[in-house]
């Protein structure tokens, strides 16, 4: 547990001496403020819910998350660590939970830091701040979710262009299986039932699930699979092509 | 301390190295030596559990690096090839990591910090960013690094590759000063280093030990070790010739080498079974007889460097018969 710390301690002090993790914060500020207030008419709605800042956030994520983690294992591959970190008396999953919660803290404080949104709507209305919270939740399991998969693609390569973009191509499928206009057009082609199946292993309906203020333990645990699965896959990656 | 038995590690088709055994005790200090892409770096990787042996094992104070490898990666200290170290961190905090992750905190990681520090000069550059270092210092900071839990077993891979000559000079000295506690492994392919430092040396190539032993005992390889080398200050009025002949002619004396004739100077080998004190008694008996003017005469220790040439091939040879 201590080594897992110490790691996490490390990173959040790498990503916040680069400003990656400024960047990342900025940007992500702007653009959901962006999009919720002047893409999804937040004020024009009328309605004292977060639905509009939510429902931008697959697509936020899916450009943002992977930008905060390429460097994640590429950097370390690049520099050399990798070797230094390795021989010291850490395990491999170790190292690979320390990273990426230090990645994940960086996503929850920039998810955190939104708090203005959730001030506004209150002021305004009188909006169910349970859903509210299901959606934060949501939001920052899916980012985990995101994050967990930018790690493995970025065991992969000591180029983190080539992580970014894997990251990417993969997170967009993801999104893409369940995403409303992709899967009325599968209709037309194969069983309501395989169109179905493919959903279920889409963000998008775990995520739109969530959202609506349901807390189903099958989506928290279609995320928690995926990020159990990503970083079970990075460390077999980390420990097959080390030297690499 | 340190166990290696038949250790082999293959990349694909390539045979990296190929079955390597050999082991070092407490107050030991092995000079790992061998031209580039011999296997060293490799060897160390698979001595500090960095990558798996494809066959063989090393243990590491009695715990094997693969089956126990957090207890035998406590035992040891390593720096790597080219010394890397997390550019976007500070010296203190690099080494303050390191030594959180090998378990110290509090006061003894900061007293062990302080100590790296001091033995490997940092204090200059202690609040600086790894990325603004000199190449020395960074060097420095990953080999500080490794000897930050004062480990009973050190694996330095080239440890003083890119540094000057006076920071070379610091680092054997701390090298030599700290192998008569631990197990120390270095790996280098400057001779001259070999001898200032090891107690025991290893050369290696492609993959293969070729030789092992004291540094005295690989130099006596040399086909030079044991030769008497003379030097005449006049040259006689017979002339050199005559001289070679009267030196060939003796009973002990297998064949002579001319090595410059102004002033005259003269390496004698001698038979099998003829100890280098008795042909050196013998020359200067002769040298007297003929009235030779002889200004110097000793023997010849042999040297590493033609040790080294005689049983390593270079890279280009190798290289050329992998081609076909
Ligand atoms: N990850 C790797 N993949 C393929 N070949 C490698 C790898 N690492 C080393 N080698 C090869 O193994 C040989 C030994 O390399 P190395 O141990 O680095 O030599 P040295 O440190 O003695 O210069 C070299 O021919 C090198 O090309
Ligand atoms: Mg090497």
């Amino acid at each position: 547990m201590k080594p897992i710390l110490t790691i996490t301690k490390r990173e959040l002090t790498g990503y916040f001496a680069s400003p990656v993790a400024f960047v990342f914060i900025v940007i992500f500020l702007m653009l959901s403020g962006f999009f919720t207030f002047m893409v999804a008419g937040f004020f024009e709605r009328g309605q004292a819910s977060l639905e509009a800042f939510f429902s931008w956030h697959p697509w936020l994520y899916l450009f943002l998350v992977p930008a905060v983690g390429m460097r994640m294992w590429s950097e370390e591959r690049r520099l050399g660590t990798l070797e230094l970190l390795l021989t010291m008396p850490v395990t491999p999953w170790q190292a690979i939970v320390g990273k990426f919660l230090a990645a994940w803290t960086v996503l929850a404080l920039a998810l955190g830091l939104t708090f203005p949104v959730w001030i506004t709507v209150n002021y305004l209305g009188n909006p169910d701040n349970g859903i509210i919270l299901a959606g934060y939740l949501g939001s920052f399991l899916m980012g985990g979710a995101y994050l967990s998969i930018t790690a493995m693609t970025s065991a992969m390569t000591r180029n983190q262009v080539v992580a970014f973009i894997v990251s990417v191509v993969i997170s967009l499928f993801l999104i893409l299986a369940g995403y409303p206009p992709v899967t009325n057009l599968l209709v037309h082609w194969a069983l309501p039932w395989v169109v179905e199946a493919i959903a279920a292993f889409s963000v998008m309906t775990h995520f739109e699930s969530i959202q609506k203020g349901v807390l189903d333990s099958r989506d928290i645990l279609y995320f928690l699979s995926v990020i159990v699965f990503s970083l079970f896959t990075t460390g077999v990656i980390v420990r097959t092509h080390r030297a690499g | 301390m340190i166990q290696v038995r038949n250790l082999r590690k293959t990349f694909g088709p390539k045979v990296a190295v190929g079955g390597v055994s050999f082991k070092v005790e407490k107050g030991e200090v092995l000079g790992f030596l061998g031209p580039n892409g011999a296997g060293k770096s490799t060897t160390m990787r698979m001595i500090t559990g960095f990558i798996p042996p494809t066959d063989g094992e090393a243990v590491i104070g009695g715990f094997n690096i693969v089956e126990q490898p957090i207890e035998a990666k406590r035992l040891m200290g390593y720096l790597p090839e080219n010394a890397p170290s997390y550019a976007d961190m500070t010296v203190n905090g690099f080494l303050s990591f390191t030594a959180e992750l090998r378990g110290l905190s509090g006061s003894a990681q900061r007293k062990a910090v302080d100590r790296a520090v001091e033995m490997c000069f940092l204090e200059n550059v202690l609040h600086q960013s790894v990325e603004t270092l000199s190449k020395g210092y960074r060097h420095r900071t990953c080999f500080a690094q490794s000897i930050i839990h004062d480990p009973e077993v050190l694996i330095l891979d080239e440890p003083t590759d890119g540094l000057d000559p006076n920071q070379k000079h610091e680092v054997r000295t701390l090298i030599r000063k700290m192998g008569q506690t631990k197990a120390i492994i270095f790996s280098t392919h400057i001779l001259e280093e070999v001898e200032a430092v090891c107690s025991r040396a290893i050369i290696i190539d492609r993959g293969v030990i070729v030789a092992n032993g004291t540094p005295a005992e690989l130099k006596a390889r040399s086909p030079q070790a044991g030769a008497i080398t003379l030097r005449l200050g006049v040259e006689p009025k017979a002339g050199i010739k005559a001289v070679v002949a009267k030196l060939e002619g003796l009973n002990q004396v297998d064949h002579v080498s001319i090595l410059g004739s102004a002033p005259v100077e003269l390496r004698v080998f001698a038979r099998k079974n003829v100890s280098p004190a008795d042909l050196a008694g013998l020359l200067s008996e002769t040298a007297m007889k003929e009235q030779w003017a002889l200004q110097e005469l000793h023997a010849e220790e042999g040297r590493l460097d033609e040790v080294f040439r005689n049983i390593t091939l270079p890279d280009t040879k190798s290289a050329g018969k992998e081609n076909k």
